[in-house]
């Protein structure tokens, strides 16, 4: 009764969390990969330079690739070792598709390139943060994989007042933002005041889960001398760790449906982010490498490693002893919202949080049944929308009724996939409107600005024609006295 | 064998399903079956077989009919449906009766609609409706109660158990009862009354269970309860003559059953909370409305099926606010 007074969000589901598995476990720092592949394209499209060619020996921390616009964060080489190649490989995405990829072999020498510089680094502008940020290669290391640079710049243009740190970790499994907490509570904390510094907020405050008790207890004496930065525990809920339920906790304010945090002042981080902020304006480290959890009662031994980016799934599953016969799925990120790898093959990028090996008995995939409107999926969403009847717009293709009931809020978290009694995939269906909608919307403006502009082209050829007439007309005018006079005459006659 | 196919997650599920709750809810039915079996005896356990097998024997032909999968006739619901209907109706129904009542509820009134999950009504409650307009006297046959006697370390048995149509008198709700019940002999359900509906104590247990397994939410018995309960605390308040107090109310007929039973099928009633409060606020004064001025005796039945029929719009009108839908930037 007492956990559904504390409640701050309607929704919300408590699956099993399997955390026990890794979490009390450290974090192993010891793998070290042979070959890495950098993607030269990112999951939404946009693509890189290369700026290294095959056969280019290259140093750990050394900038290989940059973006084509700020959107783009660039990438550095995580090992020191020789580019074998720029080849067609497959990225993380599930297509399969291929695309430019850096593939470098690794030795074992681990120093970075080049020595961390001296000197305090507490002094330092807002705008020197954000460059250094920006030269790291920083990305949102919570999963969206937005360039934290270009975040902060805008947080800083708006005017934000507070800032929240994402310690919800509320995916089943994954642990890595947990122990990183409990290892680097200091470096955390530091990260807070930079990220603080640069977007010019009055405070931070970090919000975790209260089944992560030893991280709370950490980071609250870490940052007990800062009045600025707020340690609060939420209780555990899944989703918590999304942006909008984690802010309604932490503040009691709702940002409003369809807008940003930033319309009301708020700009949030996640916890992995800070510590890499903390790590490239500290030491001038560009992000190389992140904590990745990988668990599943498919892996050999479960446990936190520090990754190189780029890192080959099939090699770090092996350094985690091996998967087991029974591995029905493999995963990247949690089973909530994670996506299927869909082969040993690929490698990891800078958004990856963990690797999950899934077992049938933990997967419990059933063939889908009629839906029984039993309302679960009402009750367990969120967002506060209906899923079922989402689900039912989105099968008979009625895209405008479902987003007429609100599908583009739909967060994708999968509550509702989850609680389902009749194991409808309600997540597929959205996805699949969802894509269907923003499609048709993209054919839509292009027609609208096709029909735009052949208006105007319509309207253009329309004012030519007119002053040709009209030329015409004066030129005729100029010589009709001449030419009509005698003809006049004639008619007259 | 690891599947690369790719697929959209979430990869984990509660292990709850349909089946696992359309059993869990016959499991909590049973006691108050068995009850309803010790007092009225073996003509009742008849009706529950006969309405029972005859729902899935329908089922099975109308799956088989619409080139469906006829396995699933075997899901429970129709399982339920049947038990439902069975213990809406009076012990001593004639066999062919109850056998047609189950037929109507599953032909008409779920499968004519496209089968689970797609029926407007409730189906058990359409078909006694039917059968209760259409076979008033057969309809309206209370037994007296002849429960197996304990007393004595011995069992006897009645007369009554072991005949297939018992005597019958008139109940609290018919209002031509000579001796009043009492409200205790109401709540335990030594009564007379329809076959599984008398026990309330039996099936508040069962709702219970129900409710902290999460399969019916606490909306629906509570707005019910309330909207029979309060106006009947008003009239009685007024009128002890003419109205029947809240207890009575509530402990006689259907009304538990209905409450926790009838009115919160998944299938027939709205999904979001607000709406599953008006809906069974609206049940509830309809009950309320029917027994205190209708011609029937009880409404639940009546009450249901018209709130069923004004679910789609309830879910329509009344859906969960967006997250943020409601919030003013800044507040």
């Amino acid at each position: 009764m007492l956990k559904f007074l504390r409640q701050p969000f309607r929704g919300g589901i408590h699956p099993d969390s399997h955390k026990l598995l890794t979490c009390n476990n450290g974090i192993d720092r010891e793998f070290w990969p042979r070959n890495v592949m950098l993607s030269l394209q990112l999951r939404n499209g946009a693509k890189l330079t290369p700026l290294v060619k095959p056969g280019d020996t290259v140093l750990r921390g050394q900038k290989i690739a940059e973006g084509r616009s700020e959107m783009v964060a660039p990438i550095h080489s995580p090992v020191n070792g020789v580019v074998t190649g720029i080849a067609q490989h497959f990225n993380s995405h599930p297509s399969k598709a291929k695309c430019d990829t850096i593939i470098i072999r690794a030795n074992s020498d681990r120093r970075w390139g080049e020595s961390a510089p001296q000197g305090s680094f507490y002094q330092l502008s807002a705008d020197e943060i954000i460059t250094r940020v920006r030269d790291a290669g920083i990305v949102g290391l919570g999963g969206a994989g937005f360039p934290t640079a270009a975040k902060l710049s805008f947080a800083r243009s708006a005017n934000v007042d507070t800032l929240v740190i994402n310690g919800g970790e509320c995916e089943p499994y994954l642990t890595c933002d947990d122990v990183a907490m409990q290892q680097y509570a200091a470096e955390i904390v530091a990260g807070v005041r930079l990220i603080l510094t640069a977007c010019g907020a009055k405070q931070a405050i970090i919000g975790i889960e209260d089944n992560k008790p030893k991280a709370i207890e950490q980071l609250r004496s870490a940052a007990s001398e800062d009045e600025k930065i707020q340690v609060l525990s939420v209780p555990s809920i899944y989703p918590m760790g999304s942006e909008r339920h984690l802010i309604k906790s932490v503040t009691g304010k709702t940002v409003p449906v369809g807008k940003l945090s930033n319309s009301i002042g708020i700009l949030t981080h996640n916890i992995a982010t800070t510590r890499a902020v903390y790590q490239a304006v500290r030491f001038r480290r560009p992000l190389v490498s992140r904590v990745i959890t990988v668990s599943g009662r498919g892996i050999g031994s479960p446990r936190n490693v520090e990754v190189p980016v780029g890192t080959p799934v099939h090699e770090l599953l092996a350094w985690c002893g091996g998967i087991s016969d029974s591995t029905a799925r493999l995963v990247f990120g949690g089973p909530m919202m994670g996506q299927v790898i869909s082969s040993p093959y690929i490698p990891i990028d800078k958004t990856v949080g963990g690797i999950l090996a899934l077992t049938d008995a933990e997967v419990r995939q059933r063939q889908p049944s009629d839906c029984i409107r039993c309302g679960q999926c009402v009750r367990a969403c969120p967002m506060g929308l209906m899923p079922f009847q989402m689900a039912a717009f989105s099968r008979i293709s009625d895209f405008s009724a479902a987003e007429n009931i609100g599908i583009q809020h739909c967060l994708g978290c999968g509550a509702c996939s989850y609680v389902c009694p009749s194991a409808i995939p309600l997540v597929q269906y959205f996805l699949h409107a969802k894509g269907s909608i923003n499609a048709n919307r993209l054919k839509a403006q292009r027609s609208a600005k096709a029909k735009a502009l052949n208006e105007i082209r319509l309207q253009r050829l329309a004012e030519e024609a007119a002053a040709k007439q009209a030329a015409k007309a004066s030129k005729r005018r100029e010589r009709a006295p001449r030419a009509s006079r005698p003809v006049k005459e004639l008619e007259h006659d | 064998m690891i599947n690369y196919e790719p697929s959209s997650g979430p990869f984990a599920h509660t292990r709850n399903s349909s089946v696992r709750i359309m059993y869990t809810v016959l499991l909590s039915l049973l006691p108050a079956t068995i009850f309803g079996i010790y007092q009225f005896g073996l003509g009742s356990l008849r009706t529950v077989l006969v309405c029972c097998a005859v729902a899935v024997l329908a089922e099975y032909a109308s799956l088989k009919l619409m080139q469906r999968r006829s396995a699933a006739c075997m899901d429970g619901s129709a399982l339920l449906t049947g038990l439902l209907l069975a213990m809406s109706l009076p012990s001593t129904v004639p066999m062919w009766l109850a056998a047609m009542g189950s037929a109507f509820a599953i032909i008409v009134g779920k499968q004519i609609y496209g089968g689970l999950g797609q029926n407007l009504f409730n189906p058990a409650m359409l078909a006694r409706v039917m059968l209760l307009i259409c076979f008033p006297v057969e309809m309206t046959n209370w037994a007296v109660p002849t429960p197996l006697d304990f007393s004595h370390n011995l069992v006897t048995v009645p007369d009554g158990w072991l005949q297939f149509d018992g005597v019958t008198a008139a109940t609290t709700l018919s209002g031509l009862s000579k001796t009043p019940e009492s409200l205790f002999s109401m709540f335990l359900g030594t009564e007379g009354g329809s076959l599984g509906e008398t026990s309330s104590l039996l099936i508040l247990a069962g709702g219970l269970l129900l409710l902290q397994r999460r399969i019916i939410h606490w909306a629906i018995p509570l707005s019910f309860l309330a909207g029979l309960g309060i106006p009947s605390l008003i009239g009685h308040w007024f009128a002890p003559t003419t109205f029947l107090s809240l207890p009575a109310q509530i402990f006689s007929g259907g009304a538990m059953l209905g409450a926790f039973y009838i009115a919160t099928d998944l299938v027939t009633s709205p999904t979001s909370v607000r709406g599953q409060l008006v809906y069974g606020a609206g049940c509830g004064l309809l009950i309320w409305l029917i027994r205190s001025f209708g011609n029937y005796p009880e409404g639940v039945a009546f009450a249901v099926l018209i709130m069923n029929a004004a679910s789609p719009l309830i879910d329509h009108y009344l859906r969960p606010a967006i997250f943020g839908s409601r919030s003013v930037a800044g507040k």
